[in-house]
């Protein structure tokens, strides 16, 4: 049997992924942690008269602390494996990379533990995030002027 | 000729210690569990460590085994063997650290049944551990993020286990082994070692037939290392097209850790998966007299799979003969 059959044999043999049933948890754990931000973004302005454009980023910062304070209680990557894209793409994917990168590395010092390491897994959003944002911001003077 | 025969090798004592996970899974013979990831340790690595220390601890203690006419032989998963050399200096004996990744305790055994059949040494100790955590951290991601895997993945089952070789006859005789090569199928994906592994498996399982002159169904039983369920799967289809050969008595050690109800993936991997089912199941269980092992490890590092390079595998078999 050569490479490319024993490939073959390998894709035959390989489950293939639950794609529907991960798009389905991805759908409404993404959609929940709207109506979760929605809802803190509410309780701001009813409540403590804060102005709807301050409110948002209140409501960023909190889902924020959120998935901080339970990536490092230890059970908040149980969720984001279970909810994949539901938890990865809003603020707490970002937050959790930043934090789990964090405490791995907290035994091997601050500097060339914690600071080395803190932006592991989420140094590419970043990097990545500015270029794009660059580019875009160019095509937006050439185009809109 | 890759296959060598034994007269005076026995496997004379082993002792094995499962994690949290494992302990609550299909087998409920270890010697030892523990319960928690750190085992009183303030880093996963002294963890690690210290398991491999019990293991040797109670196995000298029990064999009264000195620096004397001894040698131990082992490694893990862990850059540079960190865990083995740092549990070997506790103790004040010749070691050998060696890697095959979850090979490595068959090297281990095949090397020191050489050195006990050649009568220079009376025993030879064999050592393998790997930490769940401790590999997700080296080859994966942070521990504490959850990053979603795919069905094909496999589960590093924390454990340690060591063994004690002795030219002493036993109930369990080291009866022949055979060294495999290095192959590469050109796989690339490291979430499904199955599929990298299966080829080495296969390879050394047809040159141990070939070389001793014997068939499938000589052995009662046939275990391989941690191919995982879909692994396990594909090495037997592999070995039906290419070599006509249907095994009867197969398992694979990554299917019998970890109970169905155990969220795990496609099963255990990990240097321990083998010698914990092969120690805690296989020879326990009394059924099976003409035992071979095959050790299959994906010899891989987060930087070869990070530059997209394809991945090469090993795999050793060796015969164990179960006496009255």
């Amino acid at each position: 049997m050569n490479k490319d059959e024993y490939q073959k044999l390998v894709d035959q043999l390989t489950p293939k992924e639950k794609k529907g049933k991960h798009l389905f948890w991805a759908f409404l754990v993404g959609g929940l942690m709207g109506v979760l931000a929605e809802a803190i973004v509410v309780i701001l302005m009813e409540c403590f008269a804060v102005a709807r454009t301050d409110a948002y980023q209140y409501a960023c910062l909190l889902i924020i602390l959120f998935a901080c304070f339970l990536t490092a209680l230890g059970f908040f990557d149980n969720w984001v494996s279970k909810a994949k894209a539901g938890l990865i793409l809003p603020t707490t994917g970002f937050a959790h990379a930043i934090i789990s990168a964090g405490l791995d590395y907290k035994k091997d010092g601050l500097i060339t533990g914690i600071g080395s390491n803190f932006f592991k897994l989420s140094g590419s959003v970043i990097l990545y995030g500015i270029v794009s944002a660059f580019l875009f911001s160019v095509l937006g003077v050439i185009i809109y002027g | 000729m890759a296959s060598f025969k034994f007269t005076d090798v026995y496997i004379k004592d082993a002792f094995s210690i499962a994690g949290p996970l494992e302990s609550e899974g299909q087998i409920h013979k270890y010697d030892l569990t523990i319960d928690d990831y750190y085992y009183g340790e303030k880093s996963l690595m002294d963890a690690e460590i210290k398991m491999q220390r019990v293991v040797l601890d109670n196995l000298f203690r029990r064999n009264k085994l000195n620096d004397k006419d001894h040698l131990l032989i082992g490694g893990d998963l862990s850059n540079q063997l960190t865990v083995t050399n740092f549990s070997a200096k506790n103790f004040n004996v010749p070691f050998f650290g060696v890697y095959n990744a979850c090979a490595t305790f068959l090297e281990s055994m095949i090397l020191a049944s050489h050195f006990v059949e050649s009568k220079k040494i009376k025993n030879a100790t064999i050592i393998t551990s790997s930490h769940n955590l401790n590999a997700e951290r080296q080859f994966r991601f942070p521990i504490e993020y959850g990053a979603p895997k795919p069905n094909t993945t496999t589960f590093t089952a924390t454990g340690a286990v060591g063994a004690v070789l002795s030219n002493v006859k036993s109930s369990i005789k080291v009866e022949s082994a055979t060294v495999g090569r290095v192959l590469d199928y050109e796989q690339k994906d490291a979430s499904q070692m199955g599929a990298v592994m299966t080829p080495a498996a296969a390879d050394v399982f047809i040159t141990h037939l070939a070389d001793l002159k014997r068939d499938a169904h000589y052995y009662d039983a046939i275990l391989t290392g941690d191919l995982g369920s879909i692994g396990a799967k594909i090495f037997e289809e592999y070995l039906n097209v290419n070599y006509d050969i249907h095994l009867s008595h197969y398992m694979d050690a990554g299917c019998e850790i970890y109970a169905k109800s155990q969220d795990v993936y496609s099963g255990a991997s990990g240097p321990v998966t083998l010698p914990l089912v092969l120690f805690n199941k296989i020879l326990k269980c009394g059924k099976y007299k003409k035992i071979l092992v095959i050790a299959t490890g994906s010899l891989h590092s987060k930087d070869t799979t990070n530059q997209k390079k394809t991945i090469p595998s090993i795999a050793h078999a060796v015969s164990l003969e179960v006496m009255e």
